[in-house]
């Protein structure tokens, strides 16, 4: 029995716009479900004493001085722009969102 | 999108049956120099795309660094909101996809917010004092802008296609979000617009944001649900948004609670949705209502490491704090001894620092409030200008009075000459001296206009010699006439006297 649901993988399919057939939905649900049992057998080996851990080296206040540095250009930051009107990037209305 | 009209219930009947219940959250753009995450200019209005780094438009391969003066700012506006700031705190990823935002994600604060629990003591108009409860205050970055081009109303609906302008993606934001606020009963519209108002102040005072509500520096979303009188479960809420003007705040507000009561009466129910709102028609549209898309998928930033406070950082921003911004207004109407409403009138123009820089050069409290209020405003009117906008300055008042107080022009013509100082004529001084308009107190010119006025109205000699002081008023007029209203009137009075043998 997997950890995961076929449900769960189309609902996060779904969500980071990523198209599956049916065939994907079925591996895909079998391969998660063995990476998310791997990491739950991590959880029953710390003890409740153990904090989460999001980064693995201890650093902290990593931080930059509020001092302004070089920029792009309007043209080198739309060199890649599938398509671009004056300075500005160009893209298709988009109602879902909104 | 729905284009039919709601039904309302008139507010106070809505008021009888329901109580509000409101919430916050309130977007503050900070104005550090650079971006959250990168040392791209945090500027408005430049050229678009031109203050932009790749980690800006989330190029593969960038890393982002915090901007420590943006955490401090954070800091401090969780300080000043009388929050808890915490130990320890990180960044996480927001995950949506739209155009505003070309990483897919927003590098935001999820379950452990930099300030949380606090508070803000709202003073509403006629004094009394609302608390509202601060559940977090937390780091973020703004998106870039959208601008729907085509179609007939500049709104999304009906547009061919959008521009991006990626200026403003990674400007630092802070997000202030309220508890739930009950209790304000009818008073809620006026809360709504009194708390943006305090928040607002608040940013200004610490001069961590511009604070222009017009440019979007502060936005708020409003959170609005009707209970009925007695009930002990919440109403469905609905979630207005950008609502971005101390006016727009309070209609926003009460325009849902009039909608909500007609969709209760009705016997519906409230669709849990985001709303928009339009100030031309001072109503609100259905946006989407609460769906998959809101499931953000938030997970920790593993490109930023966590975020540790000292208590000596914490108390070093906090000695940084200014005076609150109640506590100082109260501190000032004490010091000018101005009445209630007076002092409102002071605050509503938006002039108090005026007043204060004023006083402080050297005026007394009533003669800086009779020029602000008065002459400036009068003539900002005129000019369909804000008072500040209209380049007169605390110089130039004390200026102008010190002309006065040395009798060398009168109150009159400094009127005038403030007419020529907004007209860019120079200083006050310097206007009297080419305009030549210094008050007449050579003696003998004056005493000449005196004997004319004094041979002219013989009846009104009579009467003063008779004991009516107030008629030297009627000699005053060809003096002033004579003299094209340059005579210092105390003078002329004094000469009056004399001539007339009255003087003690």
């Amino acid at each position: 029995m997997s950890a995961i649901s076929r449900e769960d993988v189309a609902h996060l399919a779904h969500l980071a716009h990523i198209e599956m057939s049916d065939a994907e939905l079925d591996k895909m649900t079998g391969e998660l479900g063995v990476i998310v049992q791997a990491i739950a057998s991590v959880s029953e080996a710390a003890s409740a004493d153990v904090p989460a851990t999001t980064h693995p080296i201890a650093l902290t206040n990593v931080f930059r001085e509020d001092v302004v540095g070089e920029t792009l250009t309007a043209e080198e930051a739309l060199m890649n722009a599938p398509d671009s009107v004056d300075t500005r990037f160009r893209v298709p209305a988009i109602l879902d969102g909104e | 999108m729905t284009s039919h009209i709601d039904e309302l219930v008139d507010f106070d009947v809505a008021l009888e049956k329901y109580d509000p219940v409101l919430g916050f959250e309130v977007h503050v753009e900070l104005n550090t120099k650079t971006k959250m995450f990168s040392a791209a200019p945090n500027v408005f209005g430049d050229t678009p795309n031109t203050n932009v780094t790749p980690v800006c438009l989330g190029l593969p391969g960038v890393l982002p660094v915090v901007n420590k003066t943006a955490v401090e700012y954070a800091i401090m506006i969780g300080l000043a909101l009388n929050c808890k700031i915490a130990e320890r705190c990180g960044f996480a990823r927001k995950n949506y996809f739209y155009p505003d935002t070309p990483k897919n994600f927003q590098t935001s604060q999820y379950d452990d917010p930099i300030a949380y629990d606090g508070w803000i003591d709202i003073e509403l108009e006629d004094g009394e004092v609302f608390r509202v409860e601060i559940e977090r205050a937390h780091m973020e970055e703004d998106a870039g802008k959208l601008t729907h081009m085509g179609g007939s109303t500049g709104r999304i609906q009906g547009a061919d296609y959008s521009l991006v302008d990626y200026n403003r993606s990674g400007v630092p934001l802070v997000e202030i979000v309220t508890k739930t606020i009950e209790g304000a009963g009818k008073r809620a519209p006026e809360l709504a617009k009194a708390y943006v108002a305090a928040i607002r102040e608040i940013v200004k005072a610490l001069d961590v944001s511009d604070a222009k509500m017009e440019r979007g520096n502060v936005r708020c979303d409003a959170n609005v649900s009707l209970m009925l009188k007695g009930a002990e479960k919440f109403g469905t809420r609905t979630e207005t948004k950008n609502v971005n003007s101390l006016r727009a705040v309070e209609h926003a507000v009460r325009f849902e609670i009039e909608r909500h009561a007609a969709v209760l009466n009705s016997g519906a129910a409230i669709v849990q949705e985001t709303r928009h709102w339009h100030e031309d028609t001072r109503t609100t549209t259905s946006g989407r209502p609460k769906s998959d898309a809101d499931d953000y998928r938030y997970f920790p930033e593993p490109d930023l490491v966590p975020v540790v406070t000292t208590l000596e950082w914490i108390e070093e921003l906090r000695s940084r704090l200014p005076e609150p911004p109640a506590e100082r207004r109260k501190r000032l109407q004490a010091d000018w001894g101005y009445s209630d409403a007076e002092f409102r009138d002071v605050v509503n123009a938006g002039i108090t620092e005026q007043i204060e820089e004023t006083i402080a050069a050297g005026t007394t409290a009533a003669v800086a409030r009779k020029w602000w209020m008065g002459e400036i405003a009068r003539l900002a009117n005129a000019a369909d200008k804000d008072v500040i906008d209209l380049g007169v300055t605390p110089a130039t008042i004390v200026e102008l009075n010190s002309l006065i107080e040395a009798k060398k022009i009168n109150d009159k013509i400094a009127r005038q000459v403030l007419e020529y100082v907004v007209g860019g004529e120079g200083t006050p001084s310097e206007i009297v001296e080419k305009r030549s308009l210094a008050v007449v107190n050579d003696d003998s010119a004056l005493g000449a206009a005196v004997d004319d006025a004094i041979a002219a109205m013989p009846d009104v000699v009579e009467k003063i010699k008779a004991g009516k002081m107030a008629a030297i008023g009627a000699l005053m007029g060809p003096v002033m006439k004579a003299t094209r209203g340059q005579a210092d009137a105390g003078r002329v009075r004094e000469l009056v006297l004399e001539k007339l043998g009255l003087a003690g």
